[in-house]
């Protein structure tokens, strides 16, 4: 084995450590123990990681180490160290969804993209950290620690899946899987200059997965290059009975056909995205990279998503509704966190959830509950699932003009920690981008697409698609990485 | 019931638990009683990352018995959620159907004091049970919850408010159960709960044009239970109105030893359920094709095997009800029939002893026809015995009890037991001649007149028979020897 | 629009969640306010659209098959209970 340096190590792409560890270059034990050197020295100062599972890690490793001396390969993945986000189960391993309440909880289960992941040969350092229940666009509302930019410690690396995000920016891991329900894996990723994709409703399992908002949740990878994105996406994907919204579509090769380029493509550009609203630097960004576009051969159409202003009102009625009643199941009898001792049934429910849960968990149940109650559900909840047809309608009307959709992430880069946990409507209506996409149940993707002009932070471009088209999103995003360049890694402060 | 002005008007809503092999949204075992918590798996505990799969053969059974009630079967139905919080209430919240159940419509014909009688269904929608809320389970009356029951599926059955009184009520959900039971989806067993019902009690004074407030009653398990809570809760609310009160809408329990239904919760607030569609269940599909197969399957329904029993074997109505009012019990009674012989003569020996000694064993025991040990061929080979007078009636009677009791073949029940009826011409005869010897003053007395004493001679020879005198045969002797007359 | 505090109450009640005094009044004022942009919804004229109810459409799911399947034992389904009593989740005392 080459003697490579622990950071050069970390440096490589997913894709990249697993052939090396095939071709017997580099041992999975060396990735592994890279990796959690890292975390050591920097997690500290990051709080990318709520548990690192050290031992478990090194024990996967040395099996895929067997595996690779005897020729086993499991996949292109089998012996590379990734991390997944703290809502996804993982058996006998903590997992706390960021919260209170689930603090110390052993699941008995794993998690179904875990278990394919690991089934692949992936090895697991840990769970990340997370805005608690994923209700958050900061990882600020995590109730352990928040996490912070390796960019930039002074700012978020954005959320709900901060953790992942940060993580895999600063190769602490070669991968990580998030969830996204309004934006918390391209917020992240645009935020920390990773790539995210949140694939179709229905094309990953969320059998396993902490339950924020059940029709918006989708599970979906951080990685540093499009190449990794793509491999990790076509590990975890595909039809789960034992969740019954996972599409029975069959799942295509997702490396197959990315380098084909971005000639020929339409690429829709929404007008009531390029408007008002956005940070200077991160409109430029958008603008150089749809400028981009065009020279390597594809074609901008203007479209229009008229009810996109309507998104937001819609998107916080009914994930917040959903969220009311997922989280019912938190009363302190069978799991996790338990107070009111002492006092009867309605104390314990009261204090277990009081104690339980934090503000903006809270505000969200008040405002679901609310939106649900007798007498407002017309006006609300119905009314709300009745924009969101909208907001699909808009999208099929446009992809019969073109064939992806570009845009913004995120209004700006990254904000400072602190600075909007007072405000919670001015956090929310930063979402305006991304909810469109998991209103209108379609595939949706973050790809670094250069830096904010005043400080130096990542931009994201986001793409979003037909239904099930994740290899049109992964082909465009490669096409531009291939013009940009991959983003550089930060060096953590 | 007599309410002295006042009708009570009467809705039933029945949840029957189906009897499917695994749960609805789980394979977690239905199988009652076993360890607590011991037929759980994570999304009947309603943990964290769990979701609902849904069961084939609860939409089978929902659709079948929507058949057979003449329901309309939606092709397109909706699973919602109700939520509120309660312990045995894992997620917080119950998986229903709301706004679009699978079936509507439909009715349940039945028979009270001989009359057809027929009550309207509102719907019929598929639902998971909740767990078991056990008392006491430790020193400091702390409760205890047991979850095997959660997710065992239910059919929830609504009539409207069609029913007039008690005794209506009773017969309607005896004939739902029938169905019920007849079409396999249920074990119609209200003691241990797998079928339940809850009554629906409003009073309007005659004549009145619009229903008063309804209470719901709930914890009636038994037919006796059902028909008692509501003559208590129809008497309470005639008090009410006549008092000049009102009569406040609550749910109510029936309390079995004292007879009477109290408030339930007090001071309570009325549950706001918020529904909403369940976003973890893609719509419930049910194609014309399926429909279609499910309608052929359908077994002889209750009502339409009675009549069967009426034109065909003669029986009346009300032995063709108590018949059918049991599938299982109707099933035996025909393979009886099949045992022993043909005919309306045949049939209505059988149904005399299905519905009398039988019943009452059966009663006695507690068991159903799968836990019998007097099989239809054992009744036939006893009811064979009788015929050829080897076995008179009281004897007969023996013999069945004990062949329920054990499971003995009747021949050698009747071996060992000595019931051997004596009907040899000649034997008798040589009793009678005997016993008429020893009682020459009552022989004269009978012959001048007093004819009541042919008792006296039939229990003297039936008493050195030791009670097995073939009747029929002392009887024609002793005609024969003390001459005309009775 | 306003929430009022006897609003607040009320949804936290049926959310079975006991807020502070100080957490009554600021959900108040914020939830307020998220309602105020919520009402834009009210412009559009949606009689005519269905809901999107089920995010995941055109799939007819296969459902599962009537079997028994293996899950976790007692032991292991309270393992987690905060308390047990055997093989029962213990609750305060549960009056009907």
């Amino acid at each position: 084995m080459t003697a490579t340096s622990g950071s050069e190590l970390a440096a490589l792409s997913a894709r990249q450590a697993g052939a090396r560890i095939a071709a017997r270059e580099v041992s999975s034990r060396e990735l592994t123990e890279a990796a959690l050197g890292r975390i050591a020295r920097l997690d500290g100062r990051l709080g990318a990681f709520l548990a690192v599972t050290a031992d478990r890690a090194l024990a996967a490793a040395r099996e895929a180490d067997a595996r690779a001396a005897r020729g086993g390969r499991l996949s292109e993945l089998d012996g590379v160290p990734l991390a997944v986000k703290d809502l996804f189960l993982t058996r006998g391993v903590p997992t706390t969804a960021g919260s209170r309440i689930l603090e110390g909880w052993l699941p008995p289960c794993d998690a179904t993209a875990v278990e394919r992941l690991e089934a692949a040969g992936a090895v697991l350092l840990g769970k990340l950290n997370l805005d608690e229940f994923a209700m958050g666009s900061s990882t600020e509302n995590s109730a352990y620690k928040p996490c912070r930019n390796p960019w930039d410690l002074t700012r978020t690396p954005g959320g709900s899946s901060g953790g992942s995000a940060a993580a895999v920016a600063a190769r602490l891991a070669h991968g990580a899987l998030g969830t996204d329900t309004g934006g918390s894996i391209r917020e992240p990723a645009a935020f920390c200059g990773v790539v995210g994709v949140k694939p179709t409703y229905g094309r990953v399992s969320r059998f396993g997965v902490v339950a924020f908002a059940s029709s918006l949740d989708q599970v979906g990878p951080l990685a540093r290059t499009v190449e990794d994105a793509a491999l990790l996406l076509g590990a975890v994907a595909g039809h789960d009975p034992r969740d019954m919204t996972s599409s029975a579509r069959p799942v295509g090769d997702y490396l197959a056909g990315l380098e084909d380029g971005a000639r020929g493509l339409r690429i829709g550009v929404p007008r009531e995205w390029l408007g008002d609203g956005l940070e200077p630097g991160t409109l430029a960004a958008v603008r150089a990279a749809l400028e981009a576009y065009q020279r390597l051969g594809a074609t901008l159409v203007e479209v229009s998503l008229p009810h996109s202003r309507y998104g937001i009102a819609a998107y916080y009625i009914i994930a917040p509704a959903e969220a009311s009643s997922n989280l019912a199941r938190y009363d302190g009898v069978r799991f996790g966190l338990r107070a009111g001792a002492g006092g009867g049934l309605r104390e314990m429910y009261a204090e277990t959830r009081q104690e339980g849960f934090g503000p903006e968990v809270k505000r969200r149940i008040m405002l679901g509950t609310y939106a649900l109650s007798s007498g407002y559900y017309d006006a609300y909840y119905l009314r709300a699932q009745k924009v969101r047809t909208l907001v699909r309608r808009d999208l099929d009307q446009a992809f019969e003009r073109c064939d992806l959709v570009a845009g913004p992430v995120a209004p700006g880069v990254a904000f400072r920690l602190g600075e909007r946990v007072e405000d919670p409507l001015r956090m929310y209506l930063a979402d305006v981008f991304t909810i469109t996409a998991n209103l209108a149940a379609l595939p949706a993707l973050s790809v670094p697409c250069g830096r904010d002009a005043a400080t130096g932070l990542p931009v994201g471009l986001q793409l979003v698609g037909r239904p099930f088209d994740e290899a049109t999103l992964l082909r465009a995003a490669r096409a531009l990485e291939r013009e940009v360049g991959t983003f550089p890694a930060p060096e953590v402060a | 019931m007599a309410l002295s002005g006042f009708q009570v008007v009467i809705g039933c809503e029945v949840h029957a638990q189906l009897l499917t092999r695994s749960k609805i949204f789980c394979g977690c075992s239905t199988a009652f009683g076993g360890e607590p918590n011991a037929h759980t798996c994570p999304v009947c505990l309603g943990l964290p990352g769990s979701l609902p799969v849904l069961n084939q053969r609860v939409v089978e059974m929902a659709v079948t018995v929507g058949l057979a009630l003449g329901c309309a079967v939606r092709e397109r139905s909706v699973f919602a959620r109700k939520n509120y919080f309660y312990p045995d209430l894992p997620k917080g919240y119950q998986i229903s159907q709301y706004e679009l159940p699978i079936c509507e419509g439909g009715s349940v014909p039945f028979a009270v004091d001989g009359q057809e009688r027929v009550a309207r269904l509102t719907r019929i929608h598929m639902e998971e049970d909740a767990g078991k809320n056990v008392h006491g389970v430790s020193a400091d009356g702390a409760s205890g919850v047991d979850l095997n029951r959660a997710g065992v599926p239910l059919l929830e059955i609504v009539s409207e408010p069609d029913l007039r009184s008690a005794d209506e009520a009773v017969e309607y959900v005896r004939a739902l159960r029938a169905v019920l039971m007849a079409l396999g989806v249920s074990d119609g067993n209200m003691q241990e709960g797998s079928l339940r019902c809850d009554a629906n009690v409003s009073v309007m004074r005659q004549g009145a044009e619009r229903y008063g407030t309804r209470c719901e009653i709930k914890n009636m398990n038994s037919f006796r239970f059902l028909k008692a809570a509501i003559e208590y809760e129809a008497r309470r609310q005639v008090e009410i109105v006549e008092g000049g009160g009102k009569v406040e809408q609550e749910t109510r329990l029936f309390d079995p030893d004292r007879g009477e239904t109290r408030s339930m919760r007090s001071k309570e607030e009325a549950h706001d359920y918020r529904y909403f569609p369940e976003p973890d269940l893609p719509p419930v599909v049910v194609p014309a094709a399926l429909r279609e197969r499910l309608r052929a399957a359908l077994p002889e329904l209750p009502r339409a095997r009675a009549r069967r029993y009426q034109d065909a074997l003669g029986l009346s109505a009300y032995d063709a009800g108590v018949l059918v009012a049991d599938p299982q019990v109707a099933a035996w009674f025909d393979r009886a029939l099949e045992a022993y012989g043909a005919g309306r003569e045949a049939a209505k020996k059988v149904a005399n002893w299905v519905n009398g000694e039988v019943a009452r064993l059966a009663h006695e025991a507690g068991a159903g026809p799968a836990a019998w040990k007097l099989t239809p061929e054992r009744l036939a080979a006893v009811l064979r015995m009788v015929d050829r007078g080897t076995l008179g009636g009281p004897g007969a009677k023996q013999v069945v009890e004990e062949v329920f009791r054990t499971g003995a073949e009747p021949a050698a029940v009747v071996e060992a037991r000595g019931l051997t009826q004596v009907s040899d011409e000649g034997a008798v005869e040589a009793v009678v001649d005997q016993v008429l010897l020893a009682s020459p003053v009552e022989v004269e007395r009978h012959r001048s007149g007093k004819k009541d004493l042919t008792g006296f001679f039939v229990g003297r020879v039936m008493r050195e028979l030791r009670g097995k005198g073939n009747p029929a045969v002392v009887n024609a002797l002793l005609k024969k020897k003390l001459g005309g007359g009775s | 629009m306003s929430l009022s505090l006897e609003e607040v109450r009320r949804i936290a009640a049926l959310a079975r969640l006991r807020l502070s005094p100080e957490e009554e009044e600021r959900f108040a004022g914020q939830l307020s306010a998220i309602l105020d942009h919520v009402r834009l919804l009210e412009e559009l004229d949606v009689a005519a659209v269905e809901p999107m109810t089920h995010a995941l459409a055109g799939e007819a799911p296969a459902l599962r098959a009537d079997l028994e399947r293996p899950g976790l034992s007692a032991e292991v389904a309270v393992a987690a209970a905060p308390e047990r009593a055997g093989t029962h989740f213990k609750v305060p005392r549960v009056l009907e």
